[in-house]
């Protein structure tokens, strides 16, 4: 199970002296914000990937950088590897803790530094929660674009460790085309200043490289984010189809006419049918597939593109076409979206969320193979996606109680991710590789690729010590997982013996 | 038993052009002999110049995939810029973030690696937001690909960005694949009579409103304006704002530096944030990206442009008109300095891919 961290595949460290780490930690942070005890830490033991759990040696609560850097040197010094973690919301186990790890919580960095409403920026620390942003900013009439699902809870610092998407980012973009500069600390302590209150910065673009790194390069304590105006009018539709293929074609159809939605979201019928009961956001229950679309714009703007997005989707056989007449429509359509995941929750005793991204051409094809695996697994699959931007999240339905099913969910899982590579996609568009999909990564990218990925992380963290067995594998671990798999045409690492 | 999987279309060996830039680079890694990488060589002047043995991409082109309804083009990095924005053109669309034409025989790969952006750049963002996947030639001779051709895509460390403006000193491009926008359905160039200090407060306010602007530049006397967007949202802007009108074209000499202040001699690019004031570090011959990008000429030391830039939050490049030898880009903090150092070493150990391109010590 890849909750267990195995020195064998993901790196070995020196054997740990508890109670050395512990006294020289408790040198630094007062017993309330150091967590020893087991049943105290337990609600740091996995993240959003609930199925994953795993339990640090000890939690490390700073309230600032400088208590930060110093629980960074500590570990340095004792060789003692550091899982940072924002609000433990993200979905691919990249904030799980391993045995023997200290666990960096950055929650109680949470303060919102400076607004600046002129240059439409703001300072925040990395425990400020992204829909506290947008609402801080709202009064000068800005909002800070990235929207993840969980924007409730889920924290800056962790959609810039994960360059986190949302539901919007086919107009606004991810997380790395909304901020500005980044301050971080080294697995050293040492400060680093990356990007700049301009738009660039002089040397290469460490912001870019970054974010979506995480935590494996940095801890990043405090980031510059720019802001944008609010849209002056929003405005929504839902169409509905008799078959979801037409309304992959209908999506591609709105891109290719120049439109580019503030939001494009498709749900098939399974998905809807939960949302629908769930949330009553009166989704059309005979239909195969549903589209979601939001135009945002200047008054009037916003109103004729979504006018032509409805004859584009009446022209690839839309059955109907509804548009939400006031916010409180808008806002329904949406909650229905948004309640897709809670709803699976009433339809199976578990699901598992899947977070490939293919080209958009692609979809029919990949929602058929999709359709046949899922038979072949004997596990029903819901479709919701972000489909402006081909990032699918299929729901994989199953029974974590019944014998081997969760094994089946991930076999069914992975398999799903191997599809989207192989049509030309990636195995993550926005949850990360974190934990999750650490072996799929030896299908997506080859050894001299992995190698390089190694070698990034070396230049910033040359020990290792700064989130091992997540994001990028080791070779080791490509080597054992990949033996049944073909990269690219070619044997996955043909140097290695196999048995 | 898993699913066995079928070779992506643009994997595979390499191929012929390929075969030869990848012997080179091992031939110079063993050798230890510096290679400079060439496209179009229409930014020969842009950054330090290397000496070493030219290794030339301006063979490897052509557009590799190119679907608009997917909103981005693969090419190889030898492709002329204008053959892709002519293609773009045909189906209504364009690159973001407008780089500089610096001559015909500009090449995407070239565009990749500068990494310049046009003044469309704090509106539609800058070529590194644009770019989706890369491949390379590292410094052995590999093919390292990173990224993809599509838009979300959060799979290992975002190597692809890396590439854009690194001049070459991490590996060769060899395909990129670029994010390209739909052209606006209205756009329309206006022009005031407004002071610098005026101007660059008139557009924070405008900025912080829905307005759709996807140009301003200053050139001493007018504030020179592009708006952009749906018909409604353009045309409200434009009556609001008055002015006078001018011709779309004169956004080509902002973007292709082709404009008479900007055109001869030397020139110092500060990157500014936006509400920072504007330094007495020479004589400002204009402004673009809405105040955040000033085009100076100044005859004082290099250390006082870039103190002074950094002073201001910003930092100073001489883009052009560099004695031999000298640095051109602002200097780095040593600790950032050792970390470009040993990134440089992560993808060219041997140090031969446009060494000293960037800095003396890279």
């Amino acid at each position: 199970m890849l909750d267990r961290f195995d020195p064998r595949l993901d790196g070995a460290f020196d054997p740990l002296d508890r109670a050395r780490l512990i006294g020289r930690l408790g040198a630094l942070l007062p017993p309330d914000r150091l967590i020893v005890s087991t049943e105290s830490m337990r609600p740091y033991e996995s993240d959003g990937l609930a199925a994953y759990r795993s339990l640090p040696v000890a939690v490390a609560l700073p309230v600032d950088a400088d208590e930060a850097a110093a629980v960074l040197k500590v570990c340095r010094e004792l060789n003692v590897p550091v899982v940072a973690r924002g609000a433990g919301t993200g979905l691919s186990g990249g904030a799980l803790p391993f045995p023997g790890s200290v666990l960096l919580a950055l929650g109680k960095l949470n303060k919102i530094l400076a607004i600046d409403p002129i240059a439409r920026t703001a300072r925040v620390q990395p425990g400020v929660r992204n829909l506290a942003i947008s609402e801080a900013v709202k009064p000068y009439g800005l909002f800070y674009a990235p929207d993840p699902s969980s924007q409730l809870a889920c924290s800056i610092g962790g959609n810039v460790a994960e360059n986190a998407g949302g539901v919007h980012c086919l107009k606004y973009g991810l997380t790395v085309h909304n901020i500005l500069k980044l301050e971080a600390l080294t697995i050293e302590g040492e400060r680093l200043t990356v990007g700049s209150d301009a738009l660039d910065a002089p040397g290469f673009d460490l912001m870019a490289l970054m974010t979506g790194s995480e935590g494996l390069l940095a801890v990043v304590t405090e980031i510059t984010v720019r802001l944008l105006p609010l849209p002056a009018d929003v405005q929504a539709l839902l169409v509905a189809f008799p078959d979801a293929g037409c309304a992959a074609q209908a999506v591609a159809d709105i891109i290719a006419a120049g439109i580019t939605p503030a939001g494009l979201e498709m749900m098939d019928e399974l998905a809807l049918t939960a949302a629908e009961k769930f949330a009553h956001a009166g989704y059309p229950l005979d239909a195969a597939a549903i589209l979601i679309c939001e135009c945002d714009g200047a008054a009037g703007d916003a109103e004729a593109e979504l006018r032509h997005v409805a004859e584009i989707c009446r022209a690839a056989g839309a059955s109907e076409v509804r548009h939400a007449k006031d916010e409180v429509e808008r806002l329904l359509l949406w909650a229905g979206r948004k309640g897709a995941f809670p709803a699976m929750g009433r339809i199976a005793p578990d699901y598992y969320c899947i977070d490939g991204t293919i080209p958009r051409r692609r979809l029919p094809e990949v929602l058929a193979r999709i359709g046949e695996l899922s038979r072949q697994y004997g596990l029903a699959v819901a479709n919701v996606f972000h489909a402006g931007d081909g990032n699918l999240h299929p729901l994989i339905l199953y029974d974590a109680s019944a014998d081997g099913e969760l094994d089946w969910a991930e076999g069914l899982g992975g398999a799903i991710l191997e599809l989207c590579v192989a049509v030309g996609g990636t195995i993550t568009g926005e949850h990360g590789v974190g934990r999750e999909k650490i072996n799929q990564m030896c299908v997506q990218f080859s050894t001299a690729e992995l190698v390089a990925f190694a070698a990034i992380k070396a230049a910033f963290d040359p020990v290792g010590l700064l989130n091992p067995g997540k994001a990028v594998p080791t070779l080791a671990r490509c080597a054992e997982f990949g033996a049944m798999h073909v990269h690219r045409g070619e044997v996955a690492h043909p140097e290695l013996p196999r048995f | 038993m898993r699913v066995l999987l079928t070779p992506l279309p643009l994997a595979g060996p390499l191929r012929g052009g390929e075969v030869e830039l990848a012997d080179q680079i091992r031939r110079a890694a063993e050798a230890k002999k510096p290679l400079r990488i060439v496209g179009g060589g229409t930014k020969a002047f842009y950054g330090r110049q290397v000496a070493g043995e030219p290794l030339s991409l301006a063979g490897h082109r052509g557009i590799i995939d190119y679907d608009p309804s997917e909103l981005v083009v693969v090419a190889r990095a030898g492709t002329p810029l204008a053959e892709i924005e002519a293609r773009l053109a045909e189906c209504g669309q364009r690159l973001a973030f407008e780089p500089p034409r610096l001559g015909p025989a500009s090449t995407i790969g070239g565009v990749v690696a500068a990494g310049l952006s046009g003044p469309r750049r704090p509106f539609a963002g800058a070529v590194r937001d644009c770019v989706l996947g890369a491949t390379i030639l590292d410094g052995r001779g590999q093919v390292l690909r990173f990224g993809g051709q599509v838009f979300k895509n959060v799979a290992g460390f975002d190597a692809f960005r890396l590439q854009a403006g690194a001049l070459g000193c991490l590996g060769v491009i060899l395909e990129v694949s670029i994010r390209v926008t739909p052209d606006p359905r209205r756009e329309t160039a206006l022009c005031f009579e407004i002071d610098s200090d005026a101007a660059r407060r008139r557009l924070c306010e405008l900025m912080g409103r829905p307005t759709p602007i996807s140009g301003a530049f200053h050139d001493g006397r007018r504030l020179h304006l592009r708006l952009a967007g749906g018909e409604a949202g353009v045309e409200a802007l434009a009556a609001e704002l008055g002015g006078d009108t001018e011709p779309l074209g004169f956004w080509d000499q902002v973007r292709d530096l082709t404009h008479p202040a900007l055109a001869t001699g030397p020139l110092w690019r500060l990157s500014l944030p936006q509400t920072a004031p504007i330094p007495t570090l020479g004589e400002v011959l204009a402004w673009d990206w809405a105040g955040s990008q000033i085009w100076l000429r100044s005859d004082r030391h290099a250390t006082e442009i870039w103190q002074g830039a950094s002073a201001l939050g910003g930092h100073a490049t001489l883009l052009r008109g560099a004695e031999l030898g000298a640095e051109v880009f602002q200097p780095l903090a040593p600790a950032l300095l050792a970390l470009h150092q040993r990134l440089k070493t992560a993808f060219d150990p041997a140090g031969v891919l446009n060494p000293g391109r960037m800095y003396e010590a890279l």
